[in-house]
């Protein structure tokens, strides 16, 4: 795990995109196949399964170290991280060992068959056989809080320029549902894809914005200057939902969220029509809250997906739905290549045999015959429970990632951006005691640049369960300025952008707010600089 | 119930025996000087003593003063009150000051660290009754490496960067760290640059008869391709500025104790964080501690609250002492991850105050209350909690 540890020190001291993918390459090819594998598997997610929980970690940690409970608190405080503060703490290592990342990973999967004991005495030798980096890399994999500081598609671009491959190929091989145990590294590098993962869902294809800002809306001349013909457009409304895929392959269902996570038990409802399906189909679309022929807004919606048990009463309360929108396999083959037109003539006779048209549902190709007409009808957007509208080439692929060009979306609603909450500070008069002012950043590669301050947005009830959350995961206090751990993410709206030399993250926005917070997503979700300079187009 | 041979009051370390001070923030007739970083010597005292390698960089820092000279282990008397001054291995001229009257005897370390950086005069533990020490790094997660070890990484960091075509920018406080590191670099691998305010400390040590290799003012005209092989030395607030950006393409790492922990490493976006610090690491400072013999400590600058009651935890009396120490000194504020969030929520980057005048100066103190000046009513209550603490204390 040295080699492991060491990638680690490596991409955490640099900042530049070339310089991570070199160090991630010639990390790759030194270490054997079922390393590279499981740092695959690492860096897009796929931990192993936490075998001791932290609370035994930290307590075994603070017998090892040698210090007072409260002192040992208290560093963990200043640290901000406990896998960091353990490795800190514990008296230096005399011996040292040899094993492979992947050696070290399989000695924690079969920790579930040791008691208390046995995991004490395991974890106490392994700690004092290792150095600081090690131990912290360790103790990440350990207490199942690995996040690594390099985004997937670096770890894609290093394995691509090693087998030759696309890294639209790869970003696909590598979703669904692996298990690192059984994925092959020379398999997925192969020219020909040797999967047998029915459950493989393909990368998304994202839009991009078309306006900057929503103050200075764009003209339906300027719509036509940069998108031409109306004719070789598809307009859809834009649903506010979750973008979801819908797979059946060999009678077997899979629903896949933007975020990568099956998401196929929480959707009950959808069960029924993707059986019916021909064997071979993927959907992509939206899943959503539908009543008495009616989308219904997104808190309903992130009620139900936020409650662990299915309740009937969620079921009757949140009815859910799926607007489809693309088919992207049909009868078993990739159709991504296609035009989008015919891929819609698919999609619809799909529709048309199913028995289950109330949940199953397509997205209305709206008509239009001039840029006039759409821009008028756009500005009705939210009584057709919609945010705006997709502009799809009828021509397009459906390609991988977000691409500019043929999909964009045109919104109603000021632009928006999902940020991750990093300072907080407390308020003025009625809110003078609670933390209600928050800094927000977004992602520049692996590091969280703060962008805008924003105060208002929330209710009393959320204000309250965010001062709660500041209380209990302030990182680092000064003055009046708490950093808190990164870990909330809320959709802040804004309504204009410019070009900041003044600035870390290069923007300034106008008036920015919180819109809602968004508990449905992870920090991993948080929009990138890049999306946020789009914005300046 | 006398009076404690030394107090904390608002100005300063006062003794009132000797009618003296040590390391005052506030002007005062006789103040006694533990070093020449700017939290610890202040402008505007009418007569200072230091040590005699502090001479011309107390001269540079605070123009004509009124200073008297001595050397380590050279008792003066003042009223019955006997000073000296024991290396204290922080910076070069850092010394520990000691007390002595009537056969009680306490200790200011100024700041310390204990590790031999070849440059300083090593600290010397000093047997005493009180002891006043600083714990900046007064956190058991700091643990410092042999320095030799850091000096290896730089040295070959520098190389890659040569093979590289990259010019090697490192940034380190001028007084001391600019120094240490100087001294540990290979010159084999090429020529060392400075920092307009880093060459002028250096000249100021030479002029005290300080050894230091060779360096040479980084200016524009300097000659490119010798200084894509060269290494810069720099402030912290050079960083980011104009000047800087004009030696692209660069790589720049930082040296600091606070490079010990991976958020403050990763906050400065440096490309390299070294970790690297003139203040004893926590092992450091317990093992001074125990080495004095002492009953009492007085804890300045750092993680004060943790550390006394840590002390106390294992048999000390030891207090919080509340100083104006830490936070307003360029050595300090390089090393302070106290960060400032201004009204965009981004950080501000502390800032090298021998470039500034006072009025910026001014604005920093505003901004950070709680750290560098106290506020009026913050400095009432440790005040009182001083007196208190015994006495006047
Ligand atoms: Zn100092
Ligand atoms: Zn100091």
């Amino acid at each position: 795990m040295k080699a492991f540890a060491n990638l680690f020190s490596a991409l955490d001291e640099t900042n530049k995109t070339n310089e991570k993918v070199r160090v991630l390459k010639e990390y790759f090819v030194t270490v054997p196949d079922e390393d590279k594998i499981q740092t695959l598997a690492l860096f897009t997610g796929r931990k192993p399964k936490r075998q001791i929980n932290s609370t035994l970690v930290k307590s075994w940690a603070m017998e090892l170290s040698n210090i007072p409970a409260w002192l040992f608190e208290e560093s963990y405080h200043v640290v901000g991280d406990l896998g960091e503060t353990i490795a800190l703490l514990l008296p230096q290592s005399e011996e040292t060992q040899n094993k492979s990342l992947s050696e070290w990973i399989a000695e924690i999967n079969s920790l579930i068959f040791l008691n208390e004991q046995e995991k004490k005495a395991w974890l106490i030798s392994s700690w004092l056989s290792m150095e600081q980096q090690e131990r912290f890399v360790f103790n990440k994999i350990l207490t199942g809080s690995f996040r690594v500081g390099v985004s997937q598609s670096l770890v894609i671009k290093a394995l691509a320029d090693l087998s030759g491959l696309e890294t639209s190929v790869l970003t696909h091989r590598i979703m669904g549902n692996w298990d690192p145990k059984s994925f092959n590294y020379q398999s997925l590098v192969q020219k020909e894809d040797g999967s047998e993962d029915i459950s493989r869902p393909y990368p998304f294809y994202l839009a991009y914005p078309i306006q900057d800002t929503s103050d200075q809306q764009k003209s339906s001349e300027q719509i036509k200057e940069s998108l031409g013909d109306p004719l070789n457009w598809q307009a859809e409304w834009k649903w506010d939902g979750i973008r979801a895929q819908a797979i059946q392959r060999n009678g077997q269902i899979f629903i896949w969220s933007r975020g990568e996570d099956l998401a196929t038990d929480k959707f009950p409802e959808l069960h029924p029509f993707l059986l019916e399906l021909p064997a071979g189909t993927v959907l992509d679309g939206e899943a959503i809250c539908f009543a008495d022929n009616c989308p219904l807004p997104f808190n309903i919606l992130q009620t139900r997906i936020g409650r662990k048990n299915l309740t009937k009463k969620i079921l009757t309360d949140s009815p859910m739905a799926f607007i489809a929108y693309d088919c992207i396999e049909h009868e078993g083959n990739d159709i991504r290549d296609l035009p989008l037109s015919r891929r819609r003539a698919i999609l619809e006779k799909l529709h048309q045999s199913s028995s289950f048209k109330d949940v199953f549902r397509l997205s209305p190709v709206v008509s239009f015959s001039s840029w006039d007409d759409l821009y008028k009808l756009r500005l009705r957007s939210r009584d057709e429970f919609a945010e705006g509208f997709m502009l799809k080439k009828l021509d397009s692929p459906y390609l991988v990632g977000r691409k500019r060009g043929a999909w964009w979306k045109w919104k109603v609603d000021p632009l928006s951006i999902d940020a991750v909450m990093i300072y907080a500070q407390k308020g003025h008069g009625r809110r003078a005691d609670l933390y209600t002012d928050y800094t927000f950043a977004i992602w520049d590669q692996d590091k969280l640049v703060p962008f805008a301050k924003a105060y208002s947005g929330l209710t009393d009830k959320e204000i309250n369960q965010v001062n709660f959350f500041v209380k209990r995961n302030t990182l680092e206090k000064f003055g009046p300025v708490r950093t808190v751990k990164p870990q909330l993410v809320f959709e802040i709206g804004f309504e204009g952008i410019n070009k900041s030399t003044r600035h870390k993250s290069g923007v300034a926005l106008r008036f920015p707010r919180i819109l809602r917070w968004r508990q449905d997503k992870k920090i991993e979700e948080a929009d990138t600089i890049e999306t946020l300079k789009e914005f300046l187009k | 119930m006398s009076r404690p041979l030394l107090e904390f009051n608002e100005k300063g370390i006062f003794c009132s025996a000797g009618n003296f001070y040590i390391d005052p923030w506030r002007p005062v007739k006789y103040a006694v000087i533990t070093h020449a970083h700017s939290d610890h010597a202040k402008w505007g005292h009418q007569k200072y003593l230091a040590h005699k390698l502090s001479h011309e960089v107390l001269k540079y820092r605070l123009g004509n003063i009124d200073l008297e000279i001595i050397d380590y282990n050279e008792p003066i008397h003042i009223n019955g009150v006997t000073i000296s001054l024991h290396p204290a291995g922080h910076i070069i001229g850092s010394a520990q000051i000691r007390v002595e009257y009537k056969g009680e005897v306490w200790v200011v370390s100024g700041d310390y660290k204990v590790e031999d950086d070849g440059i300083s005069t090593p600290f010397e533990p000093v047997k005493c009754h009180s002891f006043i020490s600083e714990c900046t790094f007064g956190m058991p997660v700091y643990k410092w490496r042999p320095q030799q070890e850091i000096f290896d990484g730089i040295n070959n960091w520098w190389r890659l960067n040569v093979e590289e075509g990259k010019t090697t920018v490192i940034v380190g406080y001028s007084l001391g760290k600019a120094q240490r590191i100087l001294q540990g670099l290979d010159l084999s691998i090429g020529n060392v640059y400075t920092h307009g305010v880093i060459e002028n400390t250096n000249e100021a040590l030479r002029r005290d008869g300080v050894k230091l290799n060779p360096t040479q003012r980084a200016t524009f005209e300097s000659n490119k391709d010798e200084m894509r092989k060269g290494l810069i030395i720099c402030p912290p607030s050079s960083v980011g500025t104009p000047w800087m950006r004009k030696f692209y393409p660069y790589s720049f790492g930082y040296c600091s104790g606070w490079m010990a922990l991976r958020g403050a490493k990763r906050r400065r976006a440096a490309d390299r964080g070294f970790v690297l610090s003139d203040h004893a690491d926590w092992g450091g400072l317990v093992q001074s501690i125990k080495a004095t013999g002492c009953e009492t400590v007085y804890l300045t600058h750092g993680y004060t609250a943790s550390f006394s009651r840590y002390l106390c935890d294992i048999g000390y009396d030891a207090h919080e002492a509340h100083t104006l120490y830490g936070g307003d000194e360029i050595s300090e504020l390089d090393e302070n991850p106290v960060k400032l969030v201004n009204e965009y929520g981004e950080i501000i980057e502390p800032v090298d105050d021998a470039e500034k005048n006072s009025a910026d100066k001014e604005i920093i103190i505003l901004e950070k209350p709680s750290k560098i000046g106290l506020t009026d009513s913050e400095k009432a209550i440790a005040l009182k909690k001083a007196k208190r603490m015994g006495g006047a204390l």
